[in-house]
């Protein structure tokens, strides 16, 4: 196995506030692979995003407290000072927003701005180059007109378009690690399906390793290689794509993969369901914090299981649940589907 | 027996006005043109299209919140279209509507209570301890609790939120409630949730829905029959399983393609078969 591009260990992220430390992303360790695509997944709240945020040095406020390591090759991230952050940045790791209606600024040509990125590490850059290099790169990620188009405003484009634009401007300065924050959820399937594609297309064609934050899995069997479930600041389940589709450890896995409707099996008779909603970071419960919301809890579940390797043949598979793998596996169908059982 | 709802050639275009002094209409968006389409009582339609087709301005041309530019919409066999707001009123008790966003629908300003209990107020349905009785009653059975009803929308996720929507909406025992992207907005583990939960009002208190969303994974999963819209026409029309199994519109086609399918070797073998 080649070694780690990113290598995140034991990170924590906590935010002061009023009501006491919210301890956002909680022991979270994972390596990216050149050319690899590692999604996280979780719902709102359970850290996905934070600790994307925190790997490229967006979280740094002063009522953060960011503990563990971040390595970028050698380069220790976390203790990385502003000005070699924002070296790193668009240098060497890049990252694509979900929102791509408010990520450019409005008032200004998307060609300019993409310009302004490249020559902000390359001042030697002439404009004309500058500008030469956008077309490429729009081009690249397969806009068409190209050459006309650099010249329009945000509000010219489309949200797919404006979503491959943001892409052109993170590919500008060719990083090795791209790190895009539910890059398709403002999209309409048609064109998520199309951005999916320009993803996984890169990540082969540049060996760009990805880390890929959605809470919707069915983007993440179309181009993950591993897979990160969060839940309130912690992993409790990762392991490769197959490992988490079709041999899921962690009942919340399970809901999550249970709660997808899905075009290619007929209906249920009703949606499995993970019951209640995420627990406020400022008052978990004792143990597991998934919990009150899980249809298999028992007496063991009010100690929090580690992250450990429970299944004898996967190795690089570890979860967080105090079930055997055998239990595992008769609990957790419902009407012929992986998923929780509906409450009711 | 006729149907609950016949919508029968609505149009909705919206003139593009140039000019400073005066206002010279040069075109116009056609929003909507041209569409047909029926919902029976208690019966489920979903109405599925991309951003722009159409969709919503659809929604609001038949409850009349915009005025259709021609066409009929009619309810129980009476004719809605372009009809005011004060004729209106006696049947929004019948038509109801859930809206996307659960952050700019409900008043922020306002108590749970008030919000939910609006529309029964209004329509004189309830009033004191009777209305909080009811609306408390309602909290519950969408899943809230009735000592919610003093708080504050912020206080709420947005699940919740959708929640206390569908509360208001169905508090009138309406004959027909339009969904307008109501889970569009939600984590994908929150929208199995509220899914189930129209599913149950349904069988409960005989709704009809007209449903309209995106994501034809759920209106499939919801729906009894399913219209594709595209550009402001409906392209196809069919039950459920006819329309996501057998299309045969070129755009409904591409419409489900386009669908991830959560399993991996599903989706390799696609990518491999092209």
């Amino acid at each position: 196995m080649s070694e780690p591009l990113l290598s995140v260990q034991d990170l924590r992220v906590g935010f002061a506030t009023e009501e006491g430390v919210v301890q956002a992303v909680d022991g979270v360790s994972f390596d990216l692979r050149p050319s690899e695509v590692v999604a996280i997944v979780g719902e709102s709240g359970s850290g996905k995003s934070v600790t994307a945020q925190t790997i490229i040095g967006l979280t740094r406020a002063n009522n953060a407290r960011i503990e563990g390591s971040v390595k970028l090759g050698a380069v220790e991230l976390t203790s990385a000072d502003d000005a070699e952050m924002r070296k790193l940045r668009g240098e060497r790791i890049a990252m694509v927003f979900q929102d791509p209606m408010t990520s450019f600024n409005p008032v200004y040509r998307l060609g300019d701005q993409i310009v302004e990125a490249i020559r902000a590490h390359r001042p030697d850059t002439s404009k004309r180059a500058g500008k030469e290099r956008v077309v490429e790169l729009f081009e690249a990620v397969g806009i068409p007109n190209a050459e006309r188009r650099v010249d329009d405003y945000p509000h010219e484009f489309s949200g797919g378009m404006r979503q491959r634009a943001m892409i052109a401007m993170a590919l500008a300065r060719e990083p090795e690690v791209l790190i895009a924050d539910e890059p398709t959820t403002a999209l309409d399937v048609t064109i998520q399906a199309q951005i999916l594609g320009l993803i996984e297309q890169l990540n082969r064609e540049r060996n760009l390793a990805t880390i890929l934050i959605t809470h919707d899995l069915g983007v993440v069997a179309e181009v993950a290689d591993r897979v990160l479930v969060m839940y309130a600041g912690k992993v409790v389940e990762e392991g490769t794509l197959d490992e988490i589709f079709y041999d899921p450890q962690h009942p919340y896995t399970w809901g999550l993969l249970g709660s997808l409707t899905r075009l290619d099996r007929p209906r249920p008779h009703r949606l499995p369901q993970i019951a209640g909603s995420p627990p406020s970071l400022l008052e978990l419960p004792e143990g597991c914090p998934f919990r009150p919301r899980c249809p298999h809890e028992f007496s063991k579940c009010t100690q929090y299981p580690g992250l450990e390797a429970r299944l004898a043949d996967s190795p690089a598979h570890r979860d967080r649940c105090w079930l055997t793998p055998e239990e595992k596996r008769g609990k957790r169908q419902v009407e012929g589907q992986i998923g929780l059982e509906a409450p009711r | 027996m006729s149907a609950l709802l016949e919508v029968t050639d609505l149009v909705k275009h919206f003139p593009i006005k140039r000019g400073i002094l005066i206002d010279r209409e040069v075109d116009q968006v056609k929003a909507v043109d041209g569409v047909s389409f029926k919902v029976g009582r208690g019966e489920t339609l979903g109405l599925v299209g991309e951003s722009g087709s159409g969709k919503s301005t659809a929604c609001r041309a038949v409850l009349q919140l915009i005025k259709p530019t021609s066409g009929s919409v009619k309810f129980e066999g009476q004719e809605i279209a372009g009809l005011g707001r004060r004729q209106m009123r006696p049947l929004r008790r019948e038509m109801q509507m859930i809206f996307q966003d659960p952050y700019a629908s409900l008043n922020p300003r306002k108590r749970i209570g008030q919000i939910v209990g609006d529309p029964l107020k209004r329509q004189g349905v309830a009033s004191g301890s009777e209305l909080r009785q009811q609306v408390q009653e309602l909290l519950e059975r969408v899943g809230l609790s009735s000592e919610h009803y003093y708080r504050f929308p912020h206080e709420f996720s947005g699940g919740q939120r959708q929640r206390i929507g569908i509360a208001r909406a169905v508090s009138l025992k309406p004959k027909l409630v339009i969904c307008d992207e109501p889970v569009s907005a939600l984590d994908v583990s929150i929208q199995a949730q509220i899914v189930n939960l129209l599913d149950d009002l349904q069988d409960e208190f005989g709704l009809a829905y007209l449903f309209v969303a995106h994501d034809i994974g759920v209106v499939r999963h919801i729906s009894d029959r399913i219209a594709v819209m595209n550009e402001g026409k409906i392209v196809e029309q069919g039950t459920a399983d006819q329309v996501c199994e057998q299309p045969k519109d070129e755009y409904t086609k591409k419409l489900l393609a386009a669908v991830p399918i959560p399993d991996p070797r599903e989706s390799r073998e696609r990518v491999r078969n092209g």
